[in-house]
């Protein structure tokens, strides 16, 4: 079964092949690397840019306006920060021109904790991302979701940002959650299309007969349904949440993890009827707790669905500390776990109004 | 051509002058514009290739380019629409300062008020249209000196001069040797910022963007040099800044500045190719129109409450959640 970083690469294939992509760019993508996640290996539009965060984003930019299809790669979230401006006039040119330019771009950048990264490749990006309107912004959790996902923001006619949870890209599909069209052997794929160790100037990938599918933006996905308990999810913590409820089950806690797939726009709808089934809520992210994605999901709840409630939301997320510390035990004291997660639902499923 | 130039840059200056009173009189919020660029950013405007696409040029201009958008033929009513920031403003829908032009039908990029981010843009732009492309068209990025301090200035000067991926850019800056209050001295080092292209093998000049006969011929012999090379130019131009920064600091008349206008009227009138008083008539003709264009423009609507959500989205208008 493919990689997330694998699906990753073929959707980008299909996005250069089939989608009008004309380029994908950043630092280390191109040949011979083909990004420091192998994400971008083999493919046409791929190239190198000089190591400037703010010039990848502009050129996006400035391509996107020219009728070009970008897709640019800034390799850790956490190099992002300085590309903020620019993300914003992405996010404000279609608006601030009163509908005269729109900027059709893709920003692919990995994002989290889970490779003991240290101070500056573990970033989480949703909450600064959350805060930049004008963006369409996605984290997948599967493969599957990755491939569909990429598909849906190249087609898109705004600036799409696709969070890669950097945990996660190694992941496997589950079997029946393969890339349409891909081979399920892993080493028959593996030999296809990933480029050998070594000298690889020869290489070129054999792509499969891969099949176009897209998954709505704006659309979340229930991970697991459940009656007691709702979790609101996305990106690498949507298989610890899973994990937490499969242990959960035995204790009789039923548990629905909604994973939202889409940050902006998010579906409130999914929310909604998962709020009214379960009647009680825990968000669970990585960012930073103050100022969190999931807070607003929190105020938004408790605004409009305050009388379906049973038990006071509740919030897992980043310690708000100004980095995550390379030893494990820094690292796991400062982003959620399996076993917090855990706790946190036990109680909201143990709470009566 | 001289007389062409002359009256665009009467034009430019009149409608500058027409936004300050509108903004002394309380018609505006907040005016910022390119009085003392006339003579550089006029015939810039006549000598762009403009249009739509990848065969035209792309322009990422400043907040001190009236003077290129009225020479390509801009109706300067369009900017008293934006100084009153009406719904009929056609570059912004009353959303943006005065001076912030975006035109998609002519390639102009919307002017952004952060300073030098266009020269990151730019490089987008100008590399949809690099050598073997086959497009005609090329890129033009202007800035002032104090914005060249930004890392966006560098960033233009490194992604434009890699060997064998060169950009058909041209950078320009126009250089009033002033940053809001901090003079040129202050934040440069460089005898010239031009000079810093040198390093990355372009040619470069300094002009006095004072001349616009320097100015045509130095910024034709640049667009020519760009588009038939598909490389990079770095032409610097000496302006003055006539009214200042901005309404913020008061939009007075600065008397020690060399005012481009008044000089070339002198050399017009010296060269028997208009009168003083023809030139003063225009220049009374060109103001009162305007005085009238912004009474015209007294019953168009303003922006509707409602439409601040317009435009977020080019496809559907999403506004929180999905529903």
């Amino acid at each position: 079964m493919a990689t997330m970083i694998q699906a990753i690469r073929m959707a980008l294939h299909v996005g250069e092949s089939r989608l009008g992509v004309t380029d994908i760019f950043g630092e280390d993508v191109g040949p011979p690397l083909g990004g420091v996640f192998t994400g971008t290996q083999g493919l046409e539009t791929a190239w190198n840019t000089p190591l400037d965060e703010r010039g990848i984003i502009g050129t996006a930019i400035g391509l996107a306006l020219a009728g070009r299809k970008p897709v640019a790669e800034i390799q850790f979230c956490d190099y992002a920060f300085n590309t903020i401006d620019l993300l914003k006039l992405a996010g404000n040119t279609y608006w601030s021109s009163g509908g005269d330019w729109n900027v059709p771009m893709v920003m692919m950048t990995p994002v989290g904790a889970g490779i003991r990264g240290s101070i500056y490749h573990s970033h989480s990006f949703d909450a600064t991302a959350t805060r930049i309107p004008g963006w369409k912004i996605v984290m997948p959790s599967t493969p599957r979701d990755a491939y569909g996902l990429l598909l849906s923001a190249i087609a898109d006619p705004n600036p799409v940002m696709f969070l890669m949870p950097k945990a996660l890209l190694r992941m496997k599909s589950k079997p029946g959650e393969g890339i349409p069209g891909a081979p399920d052997d892993d080493k028959q794929l593996g030999h296809m299309i990933d480029a050998p160790l070594g000298d690889r100037t020869a290489w070129k990938p054999t792509w499969p007969a891969l099949e176009e599918l897209y998954i709505p933006i704006g659309k979340a996905h229930v991970a697991r349904e459940g009656t007691r308990v709702t979790v609101l999810t996305y990106g690498r913590n949507v298989p610890m949440c899973l994990a937490a409820a499969d242990e959960l089950a035995a204790d009789g806690i039923d548990t629905e993890i909604v994973d939202l797939r889409s940050l902006h726009p998010y579906d409130w709808d999914a929310i909604t009827a998962s709020v009214r089934k379960t009647n009680r809520v825990l968000c669970v992210n990585e960012d930073t707790e103050v100022t969190n994605f999931g807070e607003h999901l929190i105020r938004r709840i408790i605004e409009e669905l305050f009388y379906e409630l049973h038990a006071p939301p509740k919030l897992v997320a980043g310690a708000h500390l100004p980095g995550i510390g390379l030893a494990d035990n820094l690292e796991m004291a400062s982003v959620p776990s399996k076993d917090g997660i855990k706790a946190a639902i036990a109680e909201l499923a143990r709470h009566e109004p | 051509m001289c007389v062409g130039i002359h009256d665009l840059m009467v034009r430019a200056r009149v409608l500058e002058e027409r936004l300050i009173t509108m903004y002394k009189q309380g018609e505006g919020y907040f005016w910022i514009g390119g009085p003392g660029e006339e003579a550089f950013n006029v015939p810039l405007g006549l000598l762009v290739d403009k249009g739509q696409g990848l065969d035209h040029d792309y322009l990422h201009l400043h907040y001190r380019s009236s003077g290129t958008l009225l020479a390509m033929g801009a109706d300067p009513v369009d900017s008293i629409r934006q100084m009153k920031n009406l719904a009929t403003d056609p570059y912004s829908r009353g959303r943006n300062f005065a001076g912030h032009f975006s035109v998609r039908a002519w390639n102009v990029v919307p002017v952004s008020s952060p300073i030098e981010v266009q020269f990151s843009i730019a490089i987008g732009t100008a590399r949809a249209q690099r050598a073997g492309t086959g497009a005609k068209g090329i890129t033009i990025v202007q800035g002032g000196d104090a914005g060249s301090a930004e890392g966006d200035f560098a960033t233009a000067l490194v992604w434009s001069s890699r060997k064998g991926h060169e950009l058909p850019l041209l950078m320009l800056v126009t250089n009033n040797r002033f940053g809001i209050s901090t003079p040129y001295a202050g934040q440069h080092g460089e005898a010239h910022i031009s000079d810093r292209g040198k390093a990355f093998g372009m040619p470069t000049a300094v002009i006095d963007g004072n001349d616009p006969e320097a100015s045509y011929a130095a910024l034709k012999y640049a667009i020519d040099y760009v588009r038939t090379e598909r490389k990079p130019y770095l032409l610097e131009a000496m302006v003055s800044r006539l009214r200042g920064h901005s309404s913020a600091s008061g939009a007075n008349v600065a008397k020690d500045e060399v005012d481009c206008l008044d000089r070339f009227e002198q050399t017009l009138e010296d060269r028997k190719l208009l009168t003083r008083t023809k030139m003063d008539a225009l220049r009374e003709r060109y103001a009162q129109e305007l005085v009238e264009a912004s009474r015209g423009v007294r019953t168009e609507p303003a922006p509707t409450p409602e439409s601040a959500w317009d435009y977020v989205f080019a496809d559907k208008n999403y506004v929180g959640g999905e529903s």
